[in-house]
């Protein structure tokens, strides 16, 4: 049962990754671009809330609706005036500025609000459980966010397959130059995949924020997770993301379940495993290759 | 007014001049084709006009606005539409969604899916496969689909035929003849020169980026043609091409 | 011109030029000078000189990998730590922390080759997250070694009966001689075939590979190189700051060094690692008092000097390689035409 269990609440871990997982796959799907500070930009959501409540008190969950919007916001002004200035650089550019982010944003935040474990603390959802077997219980809270991961995966293909939008962000990431001379802006469009990707990191960042804790150097924990969850699951798919995350948080608390300290440690080997045996990811779509 | 108008314009691919003070003017509902051989500045004029390279000098007038500075996105939304060549479909898209992005400039007009689908009726039959499987004359038919669905004023074409087989050319013209019917004006550079200058009524033939031909095609020899296009006669005057009246089809 | 054609002046190709013997010259004394340091400085300048070294060979190492390589890898770190611990490790076993240092730079060389076959399969910004994770792995394992001190650590006990001086002074001595090496080993590098081919598949990979460069052994052998530099450095800190602890051993914070070491000195130049290394090391003293300010700043400069001097400061200084310490590019001298 113990076992189950692992699996069980490995699944749950796996739809955070997928959440965080699907900004970062979408940025680099539009524009080739991947964000180092993906994970940061996260966290800063969460101290961001972090500040609402202190401010304005109340239960932390309603600091969804004012964190996504202003993530939002920020996404579509990053790549308005630094991203795209990045991606003219050449290859190597984006990422060094995207890691330069990276490093401001975390040592801002240590200095601001000092190296130590925070947490939004929502009361009795965070402690509440279901059972759902004789011995296995599953956290409310963590079931939710599992319910969310999969809602914003589905919104999001939803987005892309059926809107005017998402059909512009899917032609731009399938050949820029034409979808420039359909007529569609590419500024916008890329101001646009990264004002999803924050907004979704940031509904990540929230739920990381409380359903355990967080620090300034957390984000990094966060992207190189996002990272696995996105290589593992396969490029190019947002079904694959999320197979992902499932398939990272299962393999983590199974990880924990052999050995406490071994849980990050395991995902990261199943990860190394998928890239030297499956380079291509467990969902491989007809799309995009790996190299 | 002329519904297209290029004033010495100068274009260079870094230390390389590919165009030399090329002056053109399209009237509304001319179908002009543009010949010569590879290197002669063909795909230049053409980014000129689409807005994917900008002119070192000269300017670009549509309707009688300068667009030269804009942007490609930009003038598909004033009514130019360019359909590149080796047609560039969105490979991981279905060829209905590639024909929908064509519409993201949102232009009033009679081209919409139902209509394309009209033209181009084997296209229906593949609506929702990848446009990736696609032979090369579907795909080319998808393209210029794609072009019309953003409802240009001016359409430009560059190499519809390359690779095709005749039959297939032959479809894909009957469908161009179509298009002008509608009222869009066409400029269309093409290699493949007899299938060109038979709906043209205008061609200018360009050597070294510069015209050094041009008139209705009815009114040109083959020989002034081939000479003109490989460029065996230097007229003694090269900055002043033998022109010949415009004639309307 | 058309006299040149008929074979009557005497052409020479040649590398340098005398601007790039002069400045190789003083580099040479600078170097002898250096080895005479702990006779004229004290021994704390001397440790401080040691510690611009370690940054300096570290600078030398990911300019080869970023630069030259163009692999931007945020986890050479794996190679730093692997290094220190592999003197650890040796020392345990009985081997003199002083031989102990030219086997941690082999086995660090060694270990990367694996490393290599993982992350290969990666390209771009996935590449640079998957050195990340390949290094936090390294550190994850060694931190579950209660043999190397667990996650607490464990001091090197080797040298503890030498007079602390002059351990000091050997260490340095030692830091000053890697640093040679990596400098040296790098120009060798770059003015072999294996250099030329590196400088094509830099410019346009899929013509280099169209002429013959075999792209991947190019790139596996910089990869090589750079991680076994690294290893040289890593194995100096252990060597210098006498203990290792996984945290540090393996800190991300070291990629944050380097990149901007290599990117403010100038990325794919053979100066612009000393520059680099110069100016961060006078930022590292002067901004200690700040706390996490100064890796602000760090941050701040990598995302300036990316978008806007992109050539770093030796770029800037010479655009078109014609000062160069190691000149790389052949030039045809006309006896009568300069």
């Amino acid at each position: 049962m113990i076992w189950t269990n692992a699996v069980i609440q490995g699944l749950l871990l796996g739809g955070l990754y997928a959440i965080f997982a699907c900004g970062l796959s979408l940025m680099f799907g539009v524009m080739r671009l991947v964000n180092l500070a993906h994970g940061d930009l996260g966290v800063l959501g969460a101290y961001f809330a972090i500040i609402l409540v202190e401010h304005l008190g109340g239960n932390p969950l309603w600091t969804f609706a004012a964190v996504i919007p202003v993530a939002a916001l920020v996404g579509y002004l990053l790549q308005r005036f630094l991203l795209d200035h990045a991606l003219n650089g050449g290859e190597l550019s984006p990422i060094l500025v995207t890691f330069g982010l990276s490093i401001i944003i975390e040592n801002l935040l240590q200095q601001t609000f000092g190296a130590n474990d925070q947490s939004l603390n929502i009361g009795a959802l965070s402690y509440q459980s279901w059972k759902i077997a004789s011995d296995i219980y599953v956290g409310r809270l963590n079931v939710i966010i599992f319910v969310v991961a999969v809602l914003v995966i589905v919104a999001l293909q939803l987005f892309l397959s059926r809107t005017p939008a998402g059909r512009a962000l899917r032609a731009t990431a399938d050949n820029r130059r034409a979808a420039a001379l359909s007529g569609i802006d590419p500024k916008r469009t890329r101001a646009m995949a990264t004002a999803i990707a924050l907004a979704t990191v940031a509904v990540g960042g929230l739920f990381l924020a409380m359903r355990s804790s967080f620090a300034p150097t957390s984000g990094s924990a966060d992207l190189l997770f996002a990272f696995e969850a996105v290589i593992i699951g396969g490029l190019g798919n947002l079904w694959g993301t999320l197979v992902g995350g499932l398939v990272l948080g299962v393999a983590q608390t199974v990880g924990s379940q052999i050995n406490p300290a071994d849980g990050i440690l395991i995902g990261d080997l199943v990860f190394l495993a998928v890239l030297a045996f499956r380079p291509q990811g467990l969902i491989a779509s007809r799309s995009v290759a790996v190299r | 007014m002329a519904l297209l108008r290029l004033e010495g314009t100068t274009a260079y691919y870094g230390h390389l001049q590919a165009l030399h003070e090329l002056s053109i003017e399209l009237e509304k509902g001319e179908i002009l084709a543009v010949i010569g051989a590879n290197g002669a500045g063909k795909s230049t004029l053409l980014s000129l006009i689409s807005g994917e390279l900008r002119p070192r000098d000269g300017r670009v007038y549509f309707e009688d606005h300068d667009i030269t500075r804009l942007a490609p996105h930009q003038r598909v939304r004033r009514g130019v539409a360019l359909v590149p060549e080796g047609r560039h479909l969105f490979s991981t898209l279905t060829v209905e969604d590639n024909l929908l992005c064509g519409a993201a400039a949102r232009r009033q007009g009679t081209w919409d899916l139902a209509a394309i689908y009209e033209l181009f009726p084997f296209v229906k039959n593949r609506r929702k496969h990848r446009a990736a499987v696609l032979s090369g004359g579907e795909q080319q038919a998808v393209a210029i689909g794609r072009a019309l669905m953003s409802n240009p004023s001016l359409l430009l074409l560059d190499e519809v035929s390359l690779g095709l087989a005749p039959v297939v050319i032959r479809d894909l013209y009957e469908g161009l003849l179509r298009i002008t019917a509608e009222g869009t004006t066409l400029l269309l550079v093409e290699q493949n020169i007899t299938e060109a200058l038979r709906v043209a009524n205008y061609t200018i033939c360009l050597l070294e980026g510069r015209v050094v031909l041009e008139g209705a095609p009815s009114s040109l020899t083959q020989s002034e043609i081939t000479e003109a296009y490989f460029g065996r006669q230097q007229s003694k005057d090269s900055s002043s091409p033998k022109r010949a009246t415009r004639a309307k089809k | 011109m058309s006299d040149l054609l008929t074979g009557q002046h005497d052409v020479s190709v040649t590398r340098g030029t005398l601007g790039s013997r002069v400045a190789l010259g003083v580099g040479i004394a600078v170097v002898v000078a250096l080895i005479f340091a702990p006779a004229v400085a004290g021994d704390s300048a001397t440790n401080n000189l040691t510690q611009f070294l370690i940054l300096l060979i570290m600078a030398i190492g990911w300019n080869l990998v970023a630069g030259y390589g163009g692999m931007v890898s945020i986890g050479h770190q794996a190679f730093i730590g692997f290094a220190s611990y592999a003197v650890l490790d040796l020392s345990i076993h009985g081997v003199l922390a002083w031989y102990a240092v030219p086997m941690a730079i082999v086995l660090a060389g060694l270990i990367s080759i694996p490393v290599s076959w993982l992350a290969f399969r990666l390209r771009g910004g996935y590449f640079a997250i998957g050195t990340w994770v390949i290094a936090q792995v390294f550190q994850l394992v060694i931190a579950q070694q209660s043999n190397l001190g667990g996650g607490a650590g464990a001091s090197l006990n080797d040298l503890n009966n030498l007079n602390p001086i002059n351990r000091d002074n050997v260490t340095y001595w030692f830091a000053l001689g890697l640093t040679v090496l990596s400098l040296g080993v790098t120009a060798l590098l770059l003015r072999s075939r294996v250099g030329m081919a590196l400088v094509a598949v830099r410019d346009e990979e899929f013509s280099a590979a169209a002429t013959g460069v075999n792209v991947v052994r190019t790139k596996r052998l910089v990869f090589i190189l750079s991680a076994a530099i690294c290893g040289g450095a890593g194995a100096l800190l252990c060597l210098s700051n006498l203990e290792v602890q996984p945290n540090s051993a393996f800190s991300i914070q070291y990629s944050a060094f380097m990149i901007f070491m290599v990117l403010v000195g100038g990325i794919g130049s053979f100066e612009g690692p000393i520059i680099g290394a110069i100016i961060f090391f006078v930022l590292q003293q002067s901004l200690a008092s700040y706390g996490a300010w100064y890796l602000v700043i760090l941050g701040g400069f990598a995302i300036i000097v990316t978008l806007w001097l992109p050539r770093g400061i030796w770029g800037a200084i010479d655009p078109h390689h014609r000062r160069s310490l190691v000149p790389l590019r052949h030039r045809i001298d006309y006896d009568d035409i300069e």
